[in-house]
């Protein structure tokens, strides 16, 4: 009998790896800061289920990358907590969040 | 997830494919489409899917933590900032063709890295499976937290104070600029 499909390992990363991919072309392709900022969370996500898929399958210690999984959710967090206070500073200052209309600096 | 029952195998294996297509469907919606709100949406969808993996990695406090966190905070945060700020993608192709390059150059970098990483997961010389030594439980994740990792777990609560405290400061200080 084979192994079922979640008990295989490259079945997790390959999952990962196309989180990841759907998550930079998001990146590149948005053309607001909430949308890139959306997409940074989805690569944040690929990272934890690459950590966790590793730290099911090759690790012989699991509370470690469950711990190091939490502790990316609470940057992750901290993250869009900075990052959306900047943007609503800049939506103030510019009146929108396209990234082609914030092309002067000061300072 | 022993199979002590006998279609409990394909049960499991149909769960996690659903789970896993949720996942990958709420990211194309997320990144896809034109409205942020309903990408806030998609990404909300990728969380739960997201959970429903870890569960099968046997980790369901992570599943409930990843509900909790990214559900609950993390989405409900950019709706907020969604209805503060009016963050819709240009309706009208401002340049076409400009965009079509650029929509290319996404595809190509993303096209690119996806297969170098999943080339490297499949022919990757894989160790095999280890035994585990010990559980991971809740238990276990608490005890650690406090003992093994305690000053990763300070660290990351200092900055998460610090996160706080800069976000009103920071949204703060735009304040009254506006007019």
């Amino acid at each position: 009998m084979n192994t079922p499909l979640y008990e295989r390992p490259a079945v997790y990363l390959v999952l990962a790896v196309v989180l990841l991919v759907i998550g930079l072309f998001g990146f590149l392709r948005r053309r607001t800061l909430i949308g890139m900022l959306i997409s940074g969370e989805i690569l944040f996500m690929a990272a934890s289920l690459n950590v966790m898929a590793l730290n099911r399958f090759f690790s012989p210690q699991p509370a470690s990358g469950q711990i190091f999984v939490l502790l990316i959710m609470g940057l992750a967090a901290g993250e869009v907590a900075i990052g959306l206070s900047i943007i609503i500073a800049v939506y103030r200052n510019f009146r929108s969040i396209r990234t082609q209309d914030l092309s002067e600096m000061k300072g | 997830m022993s199979a002590g029952f006998p279609g409990v195998t394909l049960w499991a294996e149909i769960i996690f494919v659903i789970s896993a297509l949720t996942m990958l469907a709420g990211a194309l919606v997320a990144v896809m489409a034109h409205r942020i709100i309903r990408s806030v949406c998609g990404l909300a969808l990728c969380c739960i899917g997201l959970a429903g993996l870890y569960a099968f990695l046997r980790s369901p406090f992570l599943a409930l933590m990843q509900i909790l966190i990214y559900v609950g905070a993390v989405c409900i945060t950019i709706v907020f900032a969604v209805m503060l700020a009016e963050p819709d993608e240009p309706a009208e192709p401002t340049s076409g063709h400009g965009e079509g390059v650029w929509l290319a150059c996404a595809l190509l970098v993303a096209a690119v890295v996806g297969w170098g990483l999943a080339t490297l997961v499949v022919k990757g010389p894989w160790a095999t499976p280890v035994e585990r030594v010990a559980e991971g439980s809740v238990k276990a994740i608490g005890i650690a937290l406090l003992t093994t990792h305690s000053l990763a777990f300070e660290v990351v609560s200092v900055v998460l104070l610090v996160a706080i405290v800069g976000a009103l400061a920071i949204a703060h200080g735009g304040r009254g600029a506006a007019r």
